[in-house]
């Protein structure tokens, strides 16, 4: 394609998101002249430009437009919203045609018929307005078109003062030449141009400056500011003043901006990232050198990279006013088609957001404006009567805020309607009646960004298909951001969006996991928690836990993550991977072992070929160092030491074995003389590098995620540091793999992947639940067969002042202190809500036939409750006291059968009751399980 | 005169490979890799070529070959393909050569496996076979874990 017709799509793109914008403002000012000829002077280029570079529908299309503005801008119609629907449709057509323009160069097969006939009824005056004046034929436009050709006289359009100076590239010449009396009622000053400058300035009146271009259409050739002068109105040097300001202006608006390639952009950015990079070596290596000179020089360099990167940074950032210039527009068709009045506000249209987020949030946005206006802003009528102005109003907020960027999109309207929300997700399943009654009301009213989920009555053309917030919610939360919702009923609705200010550059903590660093973004890390030796962490149903402030936080472990289901069954915790890798013993063992076999090979008692000699890369402990312990450890002077040694060592051997195989027996014995100070040595730095491994393998790292509304715990190696690391894309062949988000470059250089929060916490959820199933078998296995002695964990209680009992810790979700007032009824039952839903609560003591504990629960104005949770429902049981957990061997005798009782056992030299807690649960809610109890409970 | 064709070449478990000139970036010599755990077995690693992170492909594995000797560094022939920049592990570099079409034939009947679906066809050379490496296969056909 041409570089011309490129940049005339380019330039005529940008000025079509600028007319949307300001026909809608001049729909609401229809007074505004400034607007009028700014929207003129947009079309008349694109009209000039495409007559030059052949495009004559385009052209015709776009000369109906300029005809029908052109008597809007001389005063002789009156803008209705029917000529700005006609002026917005133009838009669109000739939108329309660039981009057919763009895909085939050729500006397309419609000619638009209807709209020309459209635009040419808007044309007539209606009755009482000016006389039209005779329309221009469609058929001469290249006439007065061709902004390029100079030589076209500029016609004596009065908002044009000046435009008898050197002619600008586009002037707005007239395609109807005005009647010369109706040149005053047609000026309007324009402060772009030198007589409305004096104007602006106080210099001249609009009268003089009227007359003064009523000289130059009849003919004087001379300039505004020449007849000014000689008119006396103003003196030389104002005009002289007013031209100076003029230039400037012109010089200023020439600089502002440079045209620059995105893809050019992302490349600097590219590179910026490699010399910040380089720099950190540079710097490494300058403070181990002593030259001063050096490192003033590199410290120079330091502080340069950095503020060249934050400014190449600067420019992949856009203010969001770009996106938000077409909603205008949006509203105010959406409101038209819903026969709403709605009015638009924007406050931080400045706020700047990394470009690819701002294309991200793009739909998003879109969607929740058009939500608000059909479902939010109620008809005029409504309003009214509601003791609402008639026009409701949309307000689109954007600002920083640590760091983060808000975006608010607020309507007065109707707000959200709580009850049939609450109907809608009873009835589609998503909730419970009984969750709906006690959900606090914001919650529910957040219902709507759940799948499937609308309430709108009827379906429009605009929104109402059911498949949206949800989409809004993904899309945002895929690019790092939150979206809330609050709603008044009466008041209207807001919707807060918060996201990331960039994607590029993110705060990430740094971990190591199997001898690589891995990257977590910040952004989902609540905390860490070091465990010393690994205590605290126990195990519920086989899947480690940690009780993090009395909640039991779901551990996972990176390292067997990563290994893919390589490791199924539970693993003491602690207990890394590594010690698989290398049996230091052994390596032990086996290298003292070499020097009896050589010896024996010398005395002739045993040969040893060549190949058996092997080499430092061969054995078990080569491998260990070559492949992990380096990449791990390598920055620790014993593994280094234990590398080298380790390689003298083989090669000691192996040339020991040549000089005995090639005959040089004497030789071979000179050399085995060095070889046993080599191997004590290796021996001593084995037990060393063991023993620093045990230790640091004994305190476990634990990385506290957030994933959607879930903690986890992430069992790491190591914790190195934070840093802020800029993302990058993976290959392709890597794309499929959810765990990771893209990778980034270290500063020494090595790639690091960066972990995708969410896909950890499905693959990690994918395992537990595949883990579960395998449990939950077993589980069934030992029921049937509960009469033999196990070992189980147990958690004791206190219900009741003589009731001790036991249910076994794995049936146990959570243990939680709870304020008493936070129980809720919904009708007779007890319920408590918890973690977004609706429990219901069984008092155990009840349940067990036993008064409560006067020194437990009734006292205080806390309770203990046991959460239980099956089949992915919560059910709490209040217990006066939580006494141990205690890990025994049962013998499980079964004295009297009772209800909820399995049997009795001796725990801690006591006699305890041990709970059938599904029993129980089902006992007291015969309804909560209704398939699992008819199925599988006698 | 019929059309020729040139051929950066490369060895793997001593057989001659070769892809198009145009379609190689640059031959580096072997980096520091970055596992990338659940990826494809295939993919050896990442590297970091100026910045830009590359995914490197085994090629021995990739072709169901026996893998390289322990100790036995590849080098990166870093191709261009449809998908991004990807680099192939390869065992030695061989020269650029120059071949006329009329030594091309189809692989053989008898080839099974990912080496068929891997080679577009071979060249007779004078004293050996060039394989031609369909990069856009190679690099496309790894289906994550």
């Amino acid at each position: 394609m041409d570089d011309i017709v490129k940049d005339f799509l380019i330039e005529s793109n940008e000025n079509l998101d600028r007319l949307d914008h300001e026909l809608v403002q001049l729909e609401a000012d229809p007074g505004s002249k400034e607007l009028l000829a700014s929207i003129f002077r947009t079309i008349h280029t694109i009209k000039g430009s495409c007559g030059f570079l052949g495009f004559a529908r385009l052209e015709k299309v776009a000369h109906a437009g300029e005809n029908l503005l052109s008597r809007l801008r001389d005063g002789q119609l009156v803008l209705t919203a029917e000529r700005t629907s006609g002026l917005l449709a133009t838009v669109d057509a000739v939108r329309r045609m660039l981009a057919e323009i763009q895909a085939s160069e050729q500006d397309g097969e419609n000619d638009y018929p209807e709209l020309l006939e459209t635009l040419k009824r808007l044309q007539a005056a209606e009755p009482g307005a000016p006389l039209p004046a005779p329309s221009p034929s469609p058929e001469k436009p290249k006439q007065e078109a061709a902004p390029l050709i100079p030589k076209d006289p500029p016609a004596p359009a009065a908002g044009k003062a000046a435009s008898a100076e050197p002619a600008p590239p586009s002037p707005s010449p007239q395609p109807n030449p005005p009647a010369a009396e109706a040149a005053s009622s047609r000026f309007r000053p324009s402060p772009g141009k030198l007589g409305g400058l004096l104007v602006e300035r106080g210099q001249v009146t609009a009268e003089d400056l009227a007359t003064a271009l009523g000289h130059q259409e009849s003919g004087d050739q001379r300039r505004v500011g020449e007849i000014l002068v000689a008119l006396g109105v103003c003196g030389q040097e104002d005009v002289q003043a007013a031209q100076q300001i003029l230039e400037t202006r012109g010089r200023e608006a020439g600089v502002e901006t440079v045209r620059v390639g995105v893809n050019l952009l992302d490349k600097l950015m590219n590179l910026v990232g490699e010399l910040v990079l380089t720099r950190n070596q540079l710097l490494q290596f300058a403070s181990s050198t002593g030259d001063t000179g050096f490192h003033t020089i590199s410290q120079r360099m330091n502080l340069i990279a950095s503020e060249l990167q934050e400014e190449v940074m600067r420019t992949r950032m856009q203010p969001i006013g770009n996106i938000w210039n077409k909603f205008p527009r949006t509203v105010r068709d959406l409101a038209l088609a819903c026969g709403k009045e709605v009015h638009i506000e924007m406050e931080g249209r400045e706020t700047e957001l990394d470009r690819t987020i701002i294309e991200a949030i793009k739909d998003p946005l879109t969607h929740l404006v058009r939500n608000s206006i059909d479902h939010g802003i109620e008809p005029p009528a409504e309003r009214v009567r509601a003791g609402k102005p008639s026009g409701g109003v949309l307000t689109m907020r954007a600002f920083h805020e640590g760091g983060q960027v808000n975006i608010e999109i607020a309507d007065d309207g109707a707000g959200l309607n709580l009850q049939r929300i609450r109907a809608k997700a009873i009835e589609r399943g998503l909730i419970s009646a009984q969750q709906a009654g006690q959900m606090p009301e914001r919650e529910i009213f957040n219902l709507i960004f759940l799948p499937g989920f609308s309430t709108a009555e009827k379906v429009t053309n605009v929104s109402g298909r059911g498949v949206g917030m949800d989409v809004v919610r993904t899309n945002l939360e895929k690019i790092g951001g939150a979206v809330d919702l609050q709603s008044v009923a009466g008041k209207g609705t807001t919707v807060r969006i918060k996201i990331p200010l960039t994607l590029a550059i993110i705060p990430a903590l740094i971990v190591r996991c199997n001898g690589e660093r891995f990257a977590i973004p910040q952004i989902s890390l609540t905390e860490l928690v070091r465990l010393e030796s690994g205590k605290g962490i126990e195990m519920v149903h086989g899947a480690p836990v940690y009780r993090l402030r009395g909640q039991l936080l779901p551990l996972v472990y990176l390292n067997r993550i990563l290994e893919a289901g390589a490791a199924a069954g539970p693993q003491p915790p602690g207990a890394g991977h590594h010690a698989e890798h290398l049996d230091f013993a052994s390596a032990r063992e086996k290298h003292a072992r070499w020097l009896e076999r050589l010896k024996d090979m010398l005395d002739g008692k045993a040969t040893i070929t060549v190949d058996e000699a092997g080499s430092a890369r061969d054995c078990a402990l080569g491998r260990w160092i070559y492949g992990e312990a380096l990449r791990e450890y390598g920055d620790r002077g014993e593994v280094r030491l234990l590398e080298q040694t380790h390689q003298q060592f083989h090669q000691l051997v192996r040339e020991i074995v040549i000089a005995k195989v090639d005959g040089f027996e004497q030789r071979a014995r000179e050399i085995f003389g060095g070889i046993e100070p080599l191997t004590r040595k290796i021996v001593e730095l084995l037990t060393a590098v063991e023993n620093k491994r045990t230790i640091e393998l004994q305190n476990v790292n634990v990385v506290v995620l957030q994933a959607d509304s879930h903690a986890f715990g992430v069992v790491v190696d190591d914790i190195l540091d934070t840093e802020e690391i800029v993302v990058k894309p993976l290959g392709k062949q890597l794309k499929g793999i959810s765990i990771y988000s893209g990778a980034t470059i270290m500063g020494d250089g090595r790639v690091a992947l960066i972990l995708d929060v969410m896909g950890l916490a499905q693959r990690a959820y994918v395992m537990a639940a595949a883990k579960e199933s395998s449990l939950a078998d077993k589980t069934r296995a030992a029921a049937a067969d509960r009469q033999t002695a196990e070992q189980q964990t147990w958690l004791l209680v206190q219900a009741g002042p003589s009731g001790r009992v036991a249910l076994p810790l794995s049936v146990v979700a959570r243990l939680e202190d709870l304020p008493v007032s936070a129980i809720e009824h919904a009708g007779p039952q007890e319920v408590l809500q918890y973690r977004g839903q609706v429990i219901p609560l069984i008092r155990l003591s009840d349940f067990l036939g036993c008064p409560p504990d006067a020194a437990g629960v009734s006292a205080g104005d806390r309770m203990h409750v046991v959460v239980y949770r099956e089949a992915g429902r919560n059910i709490g049981l209040i217990v006066d006291r939580i006494v141990d957990i205690v890990e025994e061997h049962t013998q499980i005798e079964n004295l009297k059968p009772r209800e909820g009782v399995t049997g009795t056992c001796v725990i801690q030299q006591r006699t305890t009751d041990l709970l059938d807690v599904p029993t129980i649960v089902r006992a007291a809610h015969p309804g909560l399980f209704d398939a699992k109890a008819a199925g599988a409970e006698p | 005169m019929t059309a020729t064709q040139q051929y950066c070449t490369f060895f793997l478990d001593g057989s001659l490979f070769g892809v198009t000139v145009a379609q190689v970036q640059e031959v580096i010599r072997f980096q520091e890799m970055t596992r990338v755990p659940l990826a494809p077995s295939v993919v050896e690693g990442m590297i970091n070529l100026r910045g830009q992170i590359v995914t490197a492909i085994d090629l021995r594995r990739r072709m169901e070959l026996p893998p390289r000797a322990e100790g036995q560094l590849p080098l990166n022939v870093v191709v261009r393909t449809k998908d991004g920049t990807v680099s192939l592990l390869v065992d030695e570099i061989g020269d650029v050569i120059e071949v006329s079409e009329s030594t091309f034939e189809k692989p053989p009947e008898t080839l099974r496996g990912e080496m068929r679906a891997t080679i577009r066809g071979v060249h007779k050379l004078e004293n050996r076979l060039l394989h031609l490496l369909d990069v856009e296969v190679v690099c496309q056909a790894v289906v994550p874990a």
